[in-house]
């Protein structure tokens, strides 16, 4: 059978199985559309919340940045695993005990405005907007490679797929559905890594066949050698990097302190029954999430290793184009691997100086993966099925947020208060049908690498929610009007920034290159900065203003106990 | 009011506070000092087949941050019980 027949094969039946689930348990009233019944255990939920959040950036982009990027790849594995400390310790036990369904049902509560909750709705918007697009770019390189059609046909099938997905089930199907999710993308990710490691170092655990000894008897070790080959060709040291402290620092704080504000993050946290559930659950979720993420930094290592040894072939002079390996062959197919023969010698090249003739997308990386290691094809068809798992568990919870902001937050809360719960539902449909177009469109004509674009979703949530959020449970005193002029501020200062040096939709106003940075720090870390932001205009806003009216101020102090938590309320 | 006087509602959450910025600490330790500000300097230390900054940088952090999360739920947990204002 072949590769193809048998991706078919293996992606349509984990689809089967989604479907399957998201029809068993099809949502039925709006409650159950955006919070699953109550009913969740801690374990499940935070399996769940695994595979949402692990998305096409961490599957598919994440290692083959870090394969790429060497050291400086450690801002993902840091930023998006720490995000869960600050989220179990400072938020998701309190915003259970306080008890609604959404971010900004909690902002408006909270801070007892109207005008809050429309400005934390339009953040979630475009956070989860943001994000959305970045996962529109994978689902496109899966579905180009195994289809092997080129980019733009590849996403256009994704949206197609996402869409019809999404739109199904609620938060209901969309949990069981993502517990199966789950089990297949985390298998597909550890089968190749295993079977890599266990060639290359003779470790069964990827953990540590990162730090082994090479079997090709020059008894060196892994990330010594790629040390040494980075110098060979002109790469900077593996081990290294050549992002600057501070620019590495930004960007880490950022997607955990994102991490910590993701509106559909958070969300999850009050679908389980009690407060001592929300904490466990966060413990749960990331302990499947770090299967994952300290597999990663190996497949990238691996990746690079594998790579590098095919291109260049074993002499490193160079592998015949006529004799090319057969993944480079299928990949120039989707227009994401070049060759350039400058030197006119008929054979392959790639080194970071003059010598390189090859382009490679590094989104490509972790699915071509087991085709460079010459893994069996039933290993490539899995690892296409967990890719479309992740990407599709991520893009339907971001679809969800997208649609519960406008037809509940700001539909049924602010502009048409009498609609029914069936034009509500019917509302949060189109509005999921825009978004995936939308997303569609930033898939084609993506601002950068998947895993990049997703890290300035997570700026923006840094920089709006995180300090509205932490500074309405641990500060009584925070006001209204502190907070909206926070939020204000640190989502316009970080959008401000993204667009003067990425131009989305808009051409860049200076070229995205460190000299013109602010502090040396990067458009994917300026969150940390908008974060810094908030905080102090929050603060001294709230210095000037009417102080917080005393009901609200008991309110902070029943959400810091769990005792008394009942179920999540709607209005 | 689930307390029983307001000095013990005051000291639960002032337990509550110093047992998150202790464990906070630590999650500033293992990703930013030791896995970014100081990662040069551990990198001179080698660990197994790694540089140690290197590894606090790609597998350390995360499995203390695994650690810490569990030990904040025991912990608060008892601390819920002992103030009585845990649930059920």
């Amino acid at each position: 059978m072949d590769l193809q027949t048998l991706t078919y094969i293996i992606v349509g039946a984990t689809f089967a199985l989604y479907i399957g689930i998201a029809i068993w348990a099809r949502a039925g009233s709006t409650q159950e559309f955006y919070v699953a019944g109550g009913g969740v255990s801690p374990l499940a939920n935070g399996m769940a919340t695994a595979a949402d959040w692990m998305s096409a950036a961490s599957f598919i982009s994440m290692a083959g940045l870090i394969s790429f990027m060497g050291y400086d790849g450690s801002v993902y594995l840091m930023g998006w695993t720490g995000g869960y400390v600050l989220l179990a310790l400072c938020l998701a036990p309190y915003l259970r005990k306080f008890g609604k369904f959404t971010v900004p049902d909690f902002i408006g509560d909270r801070y007892y405005s109207q005008t809050a909750r429309t400005v934390a709705v339009i953040c979630a918007i475009l956070i989860s907007f943001t994000y959305v697009a970045g996962q529109m770019r994978g689902v496109g390189v899966v579905f180009s490679r195994f289809l092997e059609v080129d980019i733009t046909t590849g996403v256009i099938i994704g949206m197609a797929v996402v869409f019809f997905y999404a739109v199904l089930g609620g938060m209901k199907g969309i949990t069981y559905t993502q517990v199966a999710q789950y089990c297949v993308l985390i298998f597909a990710y550890m089968v190749p890594a295993i079977f890599i490691s266990i060639m290359i170092t003779g470790h069964v655990f990827p953990q540590t066949g990162l730090g082994a000894t090479l079997l090709d008897g020059s008894g060196m070790h892994l990330l010594e050698r790629l040390d040494g080959l980075s110098a060979e060709l002109g790469f900077a040291a593996y081990t290294e990097g050549t992002k600057s402290t501070a620019d590495i620092f930004a960007i880490t704080a950022a997607l955990m302190v994102g991490t910590a504000g993701l509106p559909h993050v958070i969300v999850r946290f009050f679908t389980v029954p009690r407060v001592k559930d929300a904490r466990i659950s966060a413990g749960w979720a990331l302990v499947f999430i770090s299967i994952l993420y300290t597999t990663a930094p190996a497949i990238g290592a691996f990746a690079r290793y594998n790579m590098i040894d095919t291109i260049n072939g074993p002499d490193a002079q160079g592998t015949l184009v006529a004799e090319a390996p057969t993944w480079i062959k299928n990949w120039e197919k989707t227009g994401l691997i070049k060759h350039e023969d400058k030197n006119g010698d008929g054979r392959m090249f790639y080194s970071g100086d003059e010598r390189n003739e090859m382009t490679i997308d590094r989104d490509i990386m972790v699915l071509a993966n087991p085709e460079i290691a010459q893994l069996p094809d039933w290993v490539i068809a899995l690892v296409a099925a967990g890719g479309i798992a992740a990407a599709l568990s991520t893009a339907a919870g971001l679809l969800l947020v997208i649609s519960t902001s406008i037809s509940h937050d700001l539909l049924k809360r602010n502009l048409m208060p009498n609609i029914t719960d069936k034009q509500e539902l019917l509302a949060a449909r189109g509005a999921a049908a825009v978004a995936i177009v939308i997303a569609g469109y930033l898939g084609i004509n993506p601002p950068g690498f998947v895993a990049e674009v997703v890290a300035f979703a997570f700026g923006l949530a840094a920089a709006s929610f995180f300090p509205a959020i932490i500074l309405g449970i641990f500060y009584k005193k925070m006001n209204k009007e502190g907070a909206i002029a926070g939020m204000l501020a640190g989502i316009i200062f970080t959008v401000g920034y993204i667009l003067y040096f990425k131009g989305i939709f808009i051409t860049p106003f200076a070229e995205n290159k460190p000299e013109n940075w602010l502090f040396g720090i990067s458009p994917e870390g300026i969150g940390t900065v908008g974060m810094a932001v908030n905080f102090v205009v929050a603060y001294t806003v709230s210095k000037f203003t009417k102080e917080v009216p005393q009901d609200v101020q008991d309110i902070v102090e029943q959400i810091r106990f769990p005792k008394g938590a009942g179920e999540a309320q709607s209005h | 009011m689930a307390f029983q006087t307001n000095e013990l509602a005051k000291a639960y959450w002032r337990e509550n506070i110093s047992l998150m910025l202790k464990l906070l600490a630590v999650w500033f330790a293992v990703s930013f000092a030791a896995g970014i500000l100081f990662v040069d300097q551990l990198n001179m230390v080698q660990f197994f087949g790694f540089k140690l900054g290197f590894w606090f940088a790609q597998q350390g952090s995360i499995y203390t941050f695994v650690l810490l999360i569990f030990i904040y739920v025991i912990k608060m947990n008892a601390l819920d019980r002992k103030y009585d204002v845990h649930e059920d």
